[in-house]
């Protein structure tokens, strides 16, 4: 008789795991993470891998200025990941953080342009505020006004408002250049300091960090405790059974995303007013897309995702760090990023299910 | 039958799916030529042994022999060859697509419909479906579907079947249809399997029966040597009475008046074709019709999650001032004052939110009470608290996903939470559906001490049996419209069922 034979590997669904057995194999990913990309690296340039992770670290640790870049970095890309959040977890896909940021950015940059020396500096910075706010709410709006009244996909909607606030930038900042014909705005109110942001403290990015500070304890508490936080939750699992109670999902809708809208808007505010000074094009750095993945891998949970967005803006920094030091392609520090994510990500596939194999030394029966 | 060798040999099968053991160490044996009722409670390991057999899931000890060979079942496909097939409560067609060609669908190679079509009317005639090839499955009834299955089957060579739950769906008169083809096959010498919740049918259809409990095996036998009773103590574990109570109302009221509700769903079908009756308090309203016939429209249009063409819907206060609840949405009629609990058929789409634990799902109804802006967090926890006590939930924590939890449990959370709101009028959609025996009576007498406290209940549902037993008036539905409304003591199961199939019931 043909001996059968079990399968070779089974995939069978874990229990619930206990936090420190979960975050022991996210840990072990991690390592195991570092490992490879070690290999990697001896293998394609042959570095010394030891040498290319003490200039990762030293990257975002080199010295107390890397330090403040680093806080501030991560300061802007968690605000961005904590305005996108109360979307997300409704399960609507705002893929318009870059935009949302660009309008609120604009705003700010009107207001220092147009009224800076005009208006007391108190009142401008005022002002600044209310209206990046506003401008990042209403560019959520609109795509959120079309989802609730006519079902339009949000996704595709808020990544086309993101080309439209390019587009808008791009003509303001031919408005305004300085010197005509230069292309660009350089430093706005460069003498007069006007609309810039107060300095707390030694470092000019110390306020950035600590309105994030507060942010991500206002968004934690009105996320997991407040009523509005309990029903985007609830039509984001269920659209029908928000009905069934009640829920108003339009209203919930529209609300939730200029909520996400307007922190957005903040975060451009915070970014011309607070640190650059100026406006580009480009000033966002493609945040409103890294924050997607700030809070997917922190799982909505701001919390989480101070962790999350500190690994990634770690990462890019020691990345581009190690471009320089060896002589790299910047594109080497991205293949690491790479590498860590992938195994960051692929463990959760082991923290949900477990995997057997064929027990070798079993006995015919 | 005695002393054949068994078709399917199962020994010792275990399955674990995280800490939860749902077979342990199971027995099993399936002959040709009989029909096996598989029995037990919800979460007693009956649908995941069997999808152990048709390769869905693949044990972590124990073995399986078909006519006396060990095999190895590691997907559907391998169960196929060796001529297992497996009927599920969830039909898996392609809308769109004819019934020949859902039948061939995935087989291998050449696609030749003339000769399925052939084939098909080939098994049709001996075993008396009525299928036809070149019907689309969207034009077709719940009960058409499911012969589709089943002839998918016995077309890919199926001679051991399995159906889970085949005849929730069905009518009286479909499930006799269904029987006859059963019998039919297993005169042909095929094995078959079949899992239902229905002790009349077990005793009308089956040759042997076995029960788990708890995942594990506790016995099998002929079913001329058992019964109801018996089996009922056995799949439980102790002595439960199979009666189900139906006092006198007390001093029915008027409560809930439907005048001429008329209703189109999106595609602008009409639902509901001016239906018209009154609801008493103190007494159930059964609503009896082939599944799809309005009574999902009927619910929701009085919940005010459905809008309405025509007609009035008007709740009556016990002072007998009258308030119309057509074009006010749920929490408008809350804010009336109108307490109105709604177990929806769809309890994880629409009753319950799956990923939140039941804390947070109690809060559905109550979460808005109050000024603060956060929510109260501790009276939901004690309300969970107190339905799993009360109704006996077998959860893990209040903190647990409901989603986790098996139908029965999920459903006792929903029940309890709808009736913890003390309603004057409950809406139940089904509400035994997928239930095992015991849950079912816990369901049924809390619906019951509801209709002593002086609620008005209406319950939709589909096991005749039961409605007769539990129901003071029965309103059949047939196409939207009302077949009739007869009194539940007396009436005739053979009479409502004719009622749901043509409008009067005279046929």
């Amino acid at each position: 008789m043909k001996k059968t034979r079990e399968p070779l590997i089974h995939i069978t669904k874990r229990g619930e795991l206990r936090w420190y057995q979960a975050w022991a194999i996210r840990g072990g990913a991690i390592l195991l993470a570092l490992l490879f990309a070690g290999l990697i690296t001896t293998l394609l340039t042959g570095e010394n891998p030891i040498q290319v992770y003490a200039a990762i670290w030293k990257g975002s640790f080199g010295s107390a200025r890397k330090m403040w870049v680093l806080g501030q970095n991560v300061a802007i890309l968690l605000c961005v990941a904590l305005a996108v959040t109360p979307a997300f977890r409704m399960r609507c896909w705002n893929l318009g953080g870059d935009g949302q940021m660009l309008a609120g950015g604009l705003a700010t940059a009107a207001c220092m342009i147009l009224l800076g020396g005009k208006l007391p500096n108190a009142a401008l910075i005022c002002l600044m505020l209310v209206t990046s706010i506003l401008a990042g709410a209403i560019w959520a709006l609109i795509p959120a006004f079309f989802k609730a009244r006519f079902n339009t996909n949000e996704t595709l909607f808020t990544l086309m408002m993101n080309y439209i606030a390019i587009q808008l930038v791009a003509y303001f900042i031919i408005v305004w250049e300085v010197p005509k014909g230069a292309g660009q705005i350089g430093i706005i109110n460069q003498s007069t300091n006007a609309g810039w942001l107060p300095q707390v403290g030694s470092s000019k990015y110390l306020l950035n960090i600590i309105v994030v500070a507060i942010l991500t304890v206002v968004m934690y508490l009105y996320l997991n405790y407040s009523k509005h936080g309990y029903e985007l939750a609830v039509v984001g699992e269920s659209e029908r059974t928000a009905r069934y109670v009640g829920i108003k999902v339009d209203r919930v809708i529209i609300r939730t995303m200029l909520l996400s809208g307007a922190i957005c808007g903040l975060a451009g505010m915070l970014l011309v007013g607070g640190t650059d000074h100026t406006l580009t094009t480009t000033i966002t750095a493609n945040r409103g897309f890294t924050a997607v993945m700030v809070s997917w891998l922190g799982k909505f949970n701001p919390v989480w995702m101070i962790f999350t967005s500190f690994l990634l803006v770690f990462l890019g920094k020691g990345g581009s760090e190690i471009a320089t030091n060896f002589g790299l392609s910047s594109s080497f520090g991205d293949i690491l990023t790479g590498i860590i994510l992938f195994f960051i990500i692929g463990s959760e596939f082991f923290i949900s299910y477990r995997i057997n194999f064929r027990k070798a030394a079993e006995k015919e029966g | 039958m005695d002393n054949k060798t068994p078709a399917v040999k199962m020994r010792n099968i275990t399955k674990t799916f995280g800490p939860v053991v749902a077979n342990d160490k199971v027995w099993l044996d399936i002959y040709r030529g009989e029909i096996l009722a598989l029995l037990g409670e919800n979460g007693s390991g009956k649908t995941t042994l069997m999808n152990m057999l048709s390769g869905i899931y693949f044990p972590d000890e124990g073995t399986i022999s078909i006519d006396g060979k060990d095999v190895v079942i590691r997907s559907p496909k391998d169960a196929f060859s060796l001529g297992i097939g497996m009927i599920h409560q969830h039909f898996k067609l392609v809308d769109v697509l004819t019934a020949a060609e859902n039948i061939v669908l995935g087989l291998e190679g050449k696609l030749d419909l003339k000769a399925a079509a052939e084939k098909i009317r080939a098994i049709c005639d001996a075993y008396g479906f009525e299928v036809d090839p070149d019907q689309k499955i969207y034009d077709m009834s719940v009960s058409q579907k499911q012969t589709v299955e089943i002839v998918k089957v016995l077309y890919r060579g199926a001679d051991i079947l399995i159906l889970d739950e085949p005849t929730a769906v069905l009518t009286p008169q479909e499930t006799d249809k269904l029987f006859a083809v059963l019998r039919n096959m297993r005169d042909d010498g095929k094995a078959i399997v079949i899992i239902t919740h229905k002790m009349h049918e077990v005793e009308a259809l089956s040759d042997r029966v076995a029960i788990l409990r708890h995942g594990q095996f506790i016995g099998d036998m002929p079913t001329k040597r058992t019964n109801a009773q018996e089996m009922t103590n056995m799949m439980v574990g102790h002595a439960v009475t199979l009666n189900i109570e139906r006092p006198v109302p007390v001093d029915p009221k008027p409560r809930i008046e439907v005048k001429g509700l008329t209703v189109r769903n999106i595609e602008g079908v009409v639902k509901l074709d001016s239906v018209s009756f009154t609801a008493n308090s103190g007494e159930i309203l059964g609503i009896a019709g082939i599944s799809g016939s309005g009574q999902k429209e009927l619910l929701e249009a009085i919940a005010g999650l459905q809008p309405v063409e025509a007609g009035s819907i008007e709740y009556i206060e016990d002072d007998g001032s009258r308030e119309e609840l057509i074009g006010k949405d749920p929490l408008s009629i809350a804010e009336m004052g109108v307490t109105l609990s709604f177990v929806p058929e769809d309890r994880l789409g629409m009753g319950l939110v799956g990923n939140m634990d039941l804390s947070d799902n109690m809060m559905l109804r109550s979460f808005r009470k109050g000024r603060s802006l956060f929510t109260d967090r501790r009276s939901p926890k004690t309300l969970a608290e107190t339905v799993v006590r009360e109704l006996e939930v077998s959860t893990p924590s209040v903190s647990t996903p409901v989603r986790r939890l098996s139908g029965g449990n999920v459903q006792k959370v929903l029940v309890g939470r709808e009736i913890a709101a003390a309603p004057k009028v409950l809406l139940t959609a089904y509400a035994v559906r997928g239930l095992d025996i015991n849950s079912s009576y816990t369901i049924y007498d809390l619906i019951n001490r509801q209709k002593a406290e002086g609620v008005a209940v209406i319950y939709v549902g589909e096991d005749l049996d039961v409605l007769l037993e539990l129901a003071d008036r029965i309103l059949v539905l047939c196409g939207g419209k009302v077949s009739g409304i007869v009194p539940g003591r007396g009436a005739k199961k053979r009479d409502v069922g004719m009622m749901m199939t043509k409008l009067g019931g005279n046929g």
